[in-house]
C-alpha cells in the first residue's frame, strides 16, 4: 500500500510500486485526464505536477510519490478559473485536445516560477510537450494571455 | 466524389432524415428507427421534462436545453462547433443552451456525398452545410407554428430571438422549451426556405469552440479514457515483420506476472488480457514468440527509393494527357529534369489507438474515437457474426485522426474484437506508441520523376511527370470510386489536376504491389504532390529566369481563385522585397479538397545543416468560411503538420521491420521550432470547401523554394536531409 496526497486529498492505492503513476493515476484512481501519449517521457502528454514541480508520470514509479502530493489537470482548478484554462478557453487553443493537459500541466509550473515569461522562456519551458496538431503559435499566446490574467487577480 | 455516389447518397439521406415526429416522451416514432437515438432522448425527456426532436440532429427540452447529435467526429477539427453553428443559424435557439451529443450508427447519418457514416476527406463542412441547416429550420418553423396556435395567432406574425418566439402585436413571448410538447404534436412541413446568407448571424463568425472547456479541465472523454465496469486491458504482440505469424508462443513468464488473466492467439498476433493496462503491456514485454517472418522478411525501403527511381524510367498508366508533351519535350529550347522522393509517414495521433468492446451473445456495443462508423460496424459485426443492427458504435472524441481513424479493414476495432471473444469481459485494447509507429497504415512513399521543356523565352511549353507509388485504395470497397484505367485518383490528385496553363502535359501513374499497408494520411495524394510538383516548379521558373511568383502569375490567369490567394499570400509576405541576410522566401501554391491555398516561407539553413523557419503566410480560399477562427486554427496546424513532414519523419524499413519505435526517432515538431503563422482568408461566397487538410500540402514545398533561395541548394527529398545542406557540402542543382 502506498500513499500520496492526489489533488490535496490522501490517497492509498496498493499497486506495484513500480507501476508508473500515469496508469496508476487513470486505471486505479479513474482520473482519466492525464494522457498517455509515448511511455517514455517524450510527449508530455502525461505531465503532473509532483511537490509542485512538472514530472511526466509515465515514466515516474508509484513508489517515487509516497508521501508526496500530487496534482493532476483535475486538480488545477474546480471551476476552470485558473488562469491558464481561462487563456486557453480565450484563444481558443485546442484542436483534438489530447495533449493540452499535459501542455497545460507544464505552463502552470512555468507560471508559478516566471510570472512573466518571455517567448524564449516559453519555448524552453514547454519544449517537451508535443502537440500532433499543432497548437504552438496559440499555447504561446494563450501563456502570455495568463500571466496577464494572472497578474490582474494580483493586488498591486 | 463520383456522381454515382452522390446521387446514391441523396436519394438514401433524404429519406431518412425527414421522419415525421412525436414527443419521446408520448411517442415511439423514433425508436423505429434510431434505436440508440431513442433511448438517448429518453434519458434526456427523464431528466429535462418533454422532449421536442423534430429529426435526428436536434432535440429541444422542457428545460430549454438544445442538443445537437453530430454524425461527424470531432478530431480536433472544430466540427462539434461547426455542426451547431449552421443548425443555430437557422434554429435560432439560445447558443449557451447548445450542447453535442455523437449520433449512433445509422443511415440517418451518413454523408450526404459519400454514403456512409464517416469523417474524412475535409468533407464534414460541404456534406452538412445544407442539412444542418434544414434540420434547424424545420424545427424553428415547427416550434412557431405551436406558439401561433397556442396563442390563436398566425406562425407568420411571430418572430423567434435566442430561443424566444415573441408576437410583438399582442406582446406574446415564450421560450422554446415551453412549446417542446406542443411542437411535437405538429406534422413536420415538407419544405422549409432557408435565410438569404446575407442575413447570417452566425455563419462567417468567429465562435469560441464548444469543446473548449472540457478539453482544458481533463473531462473531455477520448476512446483510451473509457472505463466500464468488470472491465479488462489487453495489448497485442504483432508481427515484427508484416503479414508475419505466429509460429510458438512462451507465455510462462506472462503468466506469472499479478493482473495478467490470458494469454492468447488472435489473427493479428498474441494477445495478453489482463486486470490493468499496465500488467498488460509488461506481461507484453515477457512473451517469447516465434514468428514466421513471411514474404516481407526482405523488404527495404533504401532498395526501394532505387527500384522506384528505376521504375519511373518506364512509361505507366496513363493519368493525364494533353497536347504532345514527347516532341514539344524534343524541341524545347531548354530541358530540365528531376526526381523526387518522400518516405512512409506514420500518422502519429497523440492518442494511440484503442477501442473498447463488449461483446455479448446477442449484442455488442463499442467504444472508441473513429472516422468510420459504418465500415466498422460491418467489419465488427462479422467478426461478431451479429446482424450489424445489434452492433452499437459509441463514438467518443477523437485525439487526434488524420485519416489513420478510418481504417477501410477497420483494423483496430476487428482486432478488438477478436481479443473481445476471449477476453470473455469487457476489454479495452490499448496501442502504445511503440504499436503505433510499427503498425502500418502509413501515408506510401512516393517518388516523383519530372521533365520540363522550356521555350526560347523560358516558358514551360512541356511538362511530364511518372509517379511511382503504392495505391491506397486497390483492393478495398472503394477502389470502384477510385481507380480507373489502371489509375488511382488518389495517387495523382494534385499532379493530374494542376492549374498551371501549360500545353503539352503527361502525367502517369505506377503503382507497385508491396506487402506495407497503406492508407490515407492527411491531405492524402496531396501530401506528395504538393511537394514535388510545387518544387518542380520553383525548378522550372529558375531555370527559364523566371521569378518563381511572377511565373506562377502567368501560368494562373485561368484560374481567379487561386492567382487571388497566391497574390494575397505574395502580398501579406512581402514577396519581392529583401529578407534579413541568410534567409530566403519561398513561395507555393495548391488545390486540394476543393479549398485554394498559397504559402510563403521565410527560413535559413545554419552551417550544419539546421533549417530554421521563421515566419509561414498562408492565404485561403475555402469559399464561405464558417468558423473563421476554425479555419485560421486548421490552416496552422496543417502548417505545423506539413512541416513535420518535411523536417523531421519518415518510416523507413530494413529486413522487413519498421526502423522507428517512438518520439526519439519519429520526431515531432516540437514550439521552439515553429515559425509565427500569419493566415489571410480571401472572403467568398462560395459554398463551403474543405480546410482539415488543404493547409499540409504546399507547405513542404513553400520551405525547399526558400532552402533554395537562401542556399542554392535544391531539396528534391523528405525529410530534409540537413547533411546535404551542412556548408561544404556539394550544391545539387
Amino acid at each position: 500500500m502506498i500513499s500520496f496526497t492526489l489533488n490535496g486529498k490522501p490517497v492509498n492505492v496498493d499497486d506495484d510500486p513500480s507501476t508508473p503513476l500515469l496508469w496508476v493515476l487513470r486505471d486505479s484512481l479513474g482520473l482519466t485526464g492525464t494522457k498517455f501519449g509515448c511511455g517514455m517521457a517524450l510527449c508530455g502528454a502525461c505531465t503532473v505536477h509532483l511537490d509542485g514541480k512538472a514530472i511526466r508520470s509515465c515514466v515516474a514509479p508509484l513508489a517515487r510519490v509516497a508521501g508526496k502530493r500530487v496534482t493532476t489537470i483535475e486538480g488545477l482548478s474546480p471551476n476552470l478559473s485558473h488562469p491558464l484554462q481561462r487563456a486557453w478557453i480565450e484563444v481558443d487553443v485546442p484542436q483534438c485536445g489530447y495533449c493540452q493537459s499535459g501542455q497545460i500541466m507544464s505552463a502552470a509550473v512555468l507560471l508559478a516560477q516566471n510570472a512573466k515569461p518571455t517567448d524564449k522562456d516559453i519555448d524552453e519551458a514547454m519544449s517537451g510537450n508535443i502537440c500532433r496538431c499543432g497548437t504552438y503559435t496559440r499555447i504561446r499566446k494563450a501563456i502570455h494571455r495568463a500571466a496577464e490574467i494572472a497578474a490582474e487577480k494580483r493586488p498591486s | 466524389m463520383s456522381a454515382t455516389m452522390r446521387a446514391r447518397a441523396q436519394q438514401l439521406g433524404r429519406r431518412d432524415f425527414l421522419k415525421t415526429s412525436a414527443a419521446v416522451s408520448g411517442g415511439l416514432w423514433i425508436s423505429a428507427w434510431v434505436p440508440e437515438l431513442a433511448s438517448a432522448a429518453a434519458k434526456t425527456a427523464a431528466a429535462a421534462g418533454k422532449v421536442f426532436a423534430p429529426n435526428a440532429f436536434v432535440r429541444i427540452a422542457a428545460d430549454e436545453s438544445v442538443t445537437v447529435i453530430a454524425n461527424h467526429s470531432e478530431m480536433g477539427q472544430g466540427i462539434y462547433t461547426s455542426l451547431p453553428m449552421l443548425l443555430n443559424e437557422e434554429l435560432e435557439a439560445d447558443w449557451s443552451k447548445i450542447t453535442v451529443e455523437p449520433a449512433p450508427v445509422d443511415a440517418a447519418y451518413n454523408h450526404t456525398v459519400f454514403g456512409l457514416q464517416m469523417t474524412g476527406g475535409s468533407t464534414t463542412t460541404p456534406s452538412e452545410w445544407e442539412r444542418f441547416r434544414r434540420m434547424g429550420a424545420m424545427a424553428r418553423v415547427m416550434l412557431v407554428e405551436a406558439a401561433g396556435q397556442k396563442w390563436g395567432v398566425a406562425a407568420a406574425s411571430c418572430r423567434v430571438e435566442k430561443g424566444v418566439v415573441i408576437h410583438a402585436e399582442s406582446g406574446k413571448k415564450a421560450t422554446y422549451g415551453s412549446f417542446a410538447d406542443a411542437a411535437s404534436q405538429l406534422k413536420p412541413p415538407a419544405n422549409v426556405p432557408l435565410k438569404d446568407p446575407k442575413q447570417f448571424t452566425l455563419i462567417g463568425k468567429p465562435v469560441r469552440r464548444l469543446d473548449t472547456p472540457s478539453k482544458v479541465n481533463g473531462t473531455a472523454q477520448f476512446g483510451l479514457d473509457v472505463r466500464l465496469p468488470g472491465m479488462v486491458y489487453a495489448v497485442v504482440a504483432r508481427p515484427p515483420v508484416f503479414g508475419g505469424k505466429v509460429v510458438s508462443v512462451d507465455a510462462a513468464e506472462t503468466l506469472r506476472i499479478p493482473g495478467v488473466r490470458a494469454v492468447e492467439q488472435v489473427p493479428s498476433g498474441v494477445t495478453v488480457v489482463a486486470e490493468k493496462f499496465w500488467a498488460a503491456k509488461v506481461g507484453r514485454d515477457k512473451l517469447k514468440i516465434t514468428w514466421d517472418d513471411g514474404e516481407n522478411a526482405a523488404l527495404s525501403t533504401t532498395k526501394m527509393r532505387e527500384e522506384f527511381s528505376k521504375l519511373s524510367a518506364t512509361p505507366g498508366a496513363i493519368a493525364r494527357k494533353a497536347g504532345d508533351p514527347a516532341s514539344a519535350l524534343a524541341g524545347a529550347a531548354k530541358t530540365i529534369t528531376a526526381e523526387y522522393d518522400v518516405p512512409y509517414l506514420a500518422h502519429a495521433m497523440m492518442e494511440p489507438l484503442n477501442c473498447v468492446v463488449d461483446l455479448r451473445p446477442d449484442s455488442c456495443e463499442i467504444w472508441t474515437g473513429t472516422q468510420f462508423e459504418t465500415v466498422d460496424r460491418l467489419n465488427a459485426a462479422k467478426v461478431a457474426g451479429l446482424p450489424p443492427e445489434k452492433v452499437q458504435i459509441h463514438t467518443t472524441l477523437l485525439g487526434g485522426g488524420f485519416g489513420r481513424r478510418a481504417n477501410p479493414a477497420s483494423d483496430f476495432v476487428v482486432e478488438a474484437m477478436h481479443v473481445a471473444k476471449v477476453a470473455k469481459a469487457p476489454v479495452k485494447v490499448v496501442w502504445t506508441r511503440e504499436d503505433d509507429l510499427a503498425g502500418g497504415w502509413y501515408r506510401p512513399m512516393w517518388h516523383d520523376r519530372f521533365a520540363a521543356g522550356l521555350d526560347a523565352d523560358g516558358n514551360p511549353i512541356a511538362w511530364t511527370h511518372t509517379i511511382v507509388g503504392q495505391s491506397i485504395t486497390q483492393g478495398t470497397p472503394f477502389e470502384a470510386y477510385t481507380i480507373k484505367d489502371g489509375v488511382d485518383s488518389t495517387s495523382v490528385e494534385g499532379a493530374a489536376d494542376i492549374l498551371y496553363g501549360i500545353p503539352n502535359l503527361q502525367v502517369d501513374l505506377h503503382s507497385p504491389k508491396i506487402g506495407v499497408p497503406v492508407q490515407w494520411w492527411r491531405s492524402v495524394g496531396h501530401s506528395h504532390t504538393g511537394f514535388s510538383v510545387e518544387g518542380f516548379f520553383d525548378e522550372v521558373a529558375y531555370a527559364g529566369g523566371k521569378d518563381p511568383y511572377e511565373l506562377r502569375r502567368k501560368l494562373l490567369a485561368n484560374q481567379p481563385r487561386m492567382l487571388a490567394v497566391l497574390e494575397l499570400a505574395a502580398e501579406k509576405a512581402g514577396w519581392g522585397k529583401p529578407v534579413p541576410k541568410g534567409r530566403g522566401r519561398g513561395i507555393a501554391t495548391h488545390f486540394s479538397f476543393d479549398s485554394y491555398v498559397a504559402q510563403v516561407v521565410e527560413a535559413s539553413v545554419e552551417k550544419d545543416g539546421t533549417v530554421r523557419v521563421y515566419r509561414v503566410v498562408c492565404a485561403v480560399d475555402c469559399g464561405r468560411a464558417i468558423n473563421p477562427d476554425v479555419v485560421k486554427a486548421q490552416m496552422e496546424g496543417g502548417i505545423i503538420f506539413g512541416l513535420t513532414a518535411a523536417l523531421k519523419t519518415e518510416i523507413t524499413l530494413e529486413q522487413g521491420r519498421v526502423q522507428q519505435t517512438n518520439f526519439h526517432d519519429y520526431p515531432m515538431l516540437r514550439m521552439f521550432e515553429s515559425p509565427d503563422i500569419e493566415v489571410h482568408i480571401v472572403p467568398s461566397e462560395a459554398n463551403p470547401t474543405g480546410v482539415g487538410e488543404p493547409g499540409v500540402p504546399p507547405v513542404a514545398s513553400a520551405l525547399a523554394n526558400a532552402i533554395f533561395a537562401a542556399t542554392g541548394k535544391r531539396v528534391r527529398r523528405l525529410p530534409i536531409q540537413t547533411s546535404e545542406l551542412a556548408r561544404g557540402s556539394e550544391a545539387k542543382s
